[in-house]
């Protein structure tokens, strides 16, 4: 073991190292400034946090991809009335709590005006319980969790809960006329429970039968054993609201098995035709039913230049979380805008309580509907629900 | 912080000094508890202070707090896997007991106690309480999962060892996920997890916590267990055929492990705010075992520095965005490759010892012209 490094060689280097790191973080440390000094300046700062990497990167990326188009197109037209731009600070959490609470932590220190984020569940709440200590205006475009706005009047989502979609497509399933209902799970996630219990209790409510409740954990891909106790029920729809990975193979397992029935799901089915990956065919989801706020089958005007704009950015097709992170960014922009026009919080603290208060107050027209607050942090905001007829998606009804 | 674990390579009992050499200079037992107590209490008071006039910020605070955490972690991982000589997997699990046991036991004491969130981040008499009752809660019942996993599992050893507290750690992992429809009311929250604990750590009750976990561990190892934990690492069957009770001193060494993990798991679930079962998966167990491995199994100080050092890596390194990932590894990797018996192998460093060698003027670079005259005569 020659060249294996001695003790007293190894001090050496890591002294040297250490004497390096620290140097260099003095160096990021130097060049702070007062914090009202933060919106003074000709731009403004505003942090975007999420999972870039790691098992939810994916949700992290397109709402950071969405984001950033809004940004720069709205520095491109100007910045705000006053021609002020915003700078973005774009850190990586892993989808990490610990990280994103780290993440929060440097953002406030650099004093930006807002932060948009966290993208998944429990990093989201782990910054709210941080950001409600500064006032700190928390939008986030993805995090369904209903507990994000429960811990002060800072955090908006652009989103709508996981117990709203539940009871969304209940109600869909009572007007379509279902009578006998299963679903099929993945317990082992916070969106989906969130999703199927909602939808249960719904769904008793309107008196319709949910024959059985079918759960499976995370990173399973053979559902033939729930999927045969679901079919011996006999249902009319079965609800499937997981992430279209695993929806994708439900679909396509259940058809196998020879189930010809409707299949309910949440927004976690956007992309499961023509995303990254084919996870179930046109033919099989024939006539099954999900409720999104966006769908590029949407003839809107403003989705459609949108859609235009996202793919002349990315060359790829915006999906629903990438909508959603653009129309974060454009009701935080909406606040900052008004909050600079009306010019009169001076200092940090004022700032950001006006941002707040602008957000809460405004009506955004963003391309997953019109978004605005109704007292909470909650959107009010139209639902689509979408179907599938020859392999296609189309807009069945507004919800 | 003061670690003298330097059982291995020297005698227990001193021969006295070389004949002809005068006579050595020692502190007594005593004076080097005071002096370290002394050392441990100013760093934490010049900590604080600079906490408060804003010299550290509340970021690098808050990641001061993470090293203190994954410090108890690694040490506590250290004893089953350094001085006992085993390999378990299962830490994140006993962290995840303890912090949910020690969250949800300060959550509900908070309503009968009057006490209200705000008093956390003031402090007071009845969260001081809470925050030491907590802890130990956590750790008790930790250690409660650690010997009813130690009495089977410690039968067997290495890689069946591995396996079982993996899986062991999985059961967890579920029981946490699935408990609220079982038991029929909320306790852990389930998949959307433990939202809304109060943040009853900073960095000064972290850091205590942390010096009074070394002072208990070391001490522990220094005594008549500790040796005997080593004995059994070192040749189990020599250590029966001495008459040290195998059995009993594996499980210690398990449970002890396990309480010191609970401990950290609810400094952790203080910190973060939040308890998510996904969080306590494999790859955390694994983290920790990386630090102890890293470190040196064995050393106490290497467990100390590196999980320090793997705490701020990643956030050091925050300024290289995507790449910084990369550069962890490759660390990882370099460190394996030239020091694969970790940072500090088995060497630990000792204050006492340190202050006695300047005393008597025993320098390294005097250490050869010692050995030199010693030829000589």
């Amino acid at each position: 073991m020659s060249n294996n490094i001695s003790r007293r060689d190894l001090f050496k280097v890591s002294g040297a190292t250490a004497v390096g790191i620290s140097l260099s973080s003095l160096l990021a440390a130097c060049g702070g400034s007062s914090s009202d000094s933060a919106i003074s300046g000709k731009t403004l700062k505003v942090g975007l946090m999420g999972p870039y990497s790691g098992d939810v990167a994916q949700y992290g990326l397109a709402v950071r991809n969405g984001a950033k188009l809004y940004f720069k197109q709205f520095n491109k037209k100007g910045g705000t009335s006053t021609g002020k731009k915003i700078s973005l600070i774009v850190q990586d959490e892993k989808g990490d709590a610990t990280e994103a609470v780290n993440v929060y932590q440097k953002m406030a220190e650099s004093n930006v005006v807002a932060v948009l984020g966290d993208v998944t569940s429990t990093p989201s709440i782990a910054v709210a319980q941080e950001a409600v200590k500064d006032n700190m205006p928390l939008v986030s475009a993805s995090a369904t969790a209903a507990d994000f706005i429960k811990y002060g009047k800072n955090a908006f989502r652009a989103c709508y809960t996981d117990p709203y979609q539940g009871k969304l497509m209940a109600d869909f399933a009572a007007k379509k006329g279902y009578k006998t209902l299963c679903t099929i799970y993945n317990s082992g996630g916070d969106y989906e429970k969130g999703v199927n219990d909602a939808f249960v209790k719904e769904a008793k409510k309107k008196g319709l039968k949910i024959a059985t409740q079918e759960s499976y954990s995370a990173g399973d891909v053979d559902f033939k054993a729930q999927l045969a106790n679901i079919i011996a029920k006999k249902p009319d729809a079965v609800l499937s609201p997981n992430y279209y990975q695993d929806d994708g193979k439900i679909v396509t397992q259940a058809r196998q098995l020879g189930y010809t029935g409707v299949f309910l799901g949440a927004d976690g089915w956007a992309n499961i035709v023509g995303g990254d990956e084919d996870y179930a065919s046109g033919k099989d989801l024939e006539g099954c039913f999900y409720d999104t706020s966006f769908v590029s089958a949407n003839t809107d005007k403003s989705v459609q230049q949108f859609i235009k704009d996202y793919k002349a950015e990315y060359n790829a097709d915006p999906t629903n979380f990438c909508a959603l992170g653009y129309d974060a960014a454009m009701i935080l922009c909406d606040a900052i805008n008004k909050v600079e026009k009306a010019g009169k919080a001076k200092t940090y603290k004022d700032y950001k309580q006006a941002v707040i208060d602008a957000i809460a107050k405004g009506t955004v027209k963003g391309v997953t509907g019109t978004i605005k607050y109704e007292g909470t942090g909650d959107p009010v905001k139209s639902t689509l629900i979408i179907g599938f007829k020859d392999g296609k998606e189309y807009i069945e009804t507004t919800m | 912080m003061e670690e003298d674990m330097a059982t291995k390579g020297k005698p227990i009992i001193s021969t006295g000094s070389p004949k002809g050499s005068k006579k050595r200079k020692t502190i007594s037992t005593g004076k080097r508890y005071i002096i370290n107590t002394v050392l441990t209490v100013l760093v934490i008071v010049i900590g604080q202070m600079m906490i408060d006039n804003g010299s550290i910020s509340r970021y690098q605070g808050s990641v001061l707090e993470q090293v203190g955490i994954y410090i108890i972690m690694a040490v506590s991982l250290n004893i089953a896997t350094g001085y006992l000589g085993q390999l378990p997997l299962g830490h994140a699990g006993f962290m995840s007991v303890g912090g949910y046991s020690c969250a949800i036991f300060i959550m509900r004491m908070m309503g009968p106690m009057h006490v209200t969130m705000y008093d956390f981040m003031t402090g007071t008499p009845a969260t001081t309480l809470l925050f030491v009752c907590g802890l130990i809660f956590g750790g008790v019942c930790a250690a409660i999962c650690g010997l009813i996993i130690g009495i089977p599992a410690l039968r067997l050893k290495g890689d069946y060892l591995a396996i079982i507290t993996l899986g062991f750690a999985e059961i967890i992992r579920v029981v946490m996920l699935n408990i609220d429809s079982v038991v029929g009311f909320q306790l852990t929250g389930g998949a959307k997890g433990l939202t809304g604990i109060p943040s009853y750590t900073n960095f000064t009750n972290t850091f205590v916590v942390v010096a009074i976990s070394l002072f208990l561990i070391h001490t522990m190892m220094k005594s008549r267990h500790g040796r005997a934990i080593l004995a059994i690492r070192d040749n189990e069957i020599a250590a029966e055929a001495t008459g040290v009770n195998t059995t009993y001193y594996k499980t210690l060494a398990f449970v002890v492990s396990a309480f010191f993990a609970g401990v950290g798991g609810g400094l952790y679930a203080g910190c973060i705010g939040v308890m998510a079962p996904a969080k306590f998966g494999f790859m955390k167990s694994i983290e920790i075992l990386v630090m102890v491995v890293l470190g040196g199994m064995g050393s106490m100080l290497g467990s100390v520095i590196s999980a320090t050092f793997l705490t701020i890596l990643p956030e050091a390194l925050r300024a290289f965005a995507d790449y910084r990932m990369v550069v962890y590894a490759i660390v990882l990797i370099l460190v394996m490759i030239f020091r694969p018996q970790g940072l500090l192998g088995d060497y630990d460093f000792s204050m006492g010892n340190f202050l006695e060698k300047i005393i008597n003027g025993e320098f390294p670079w005097k250490k050869k012209q010692a050995e030199e005259v010693e030829a000589d005569e």
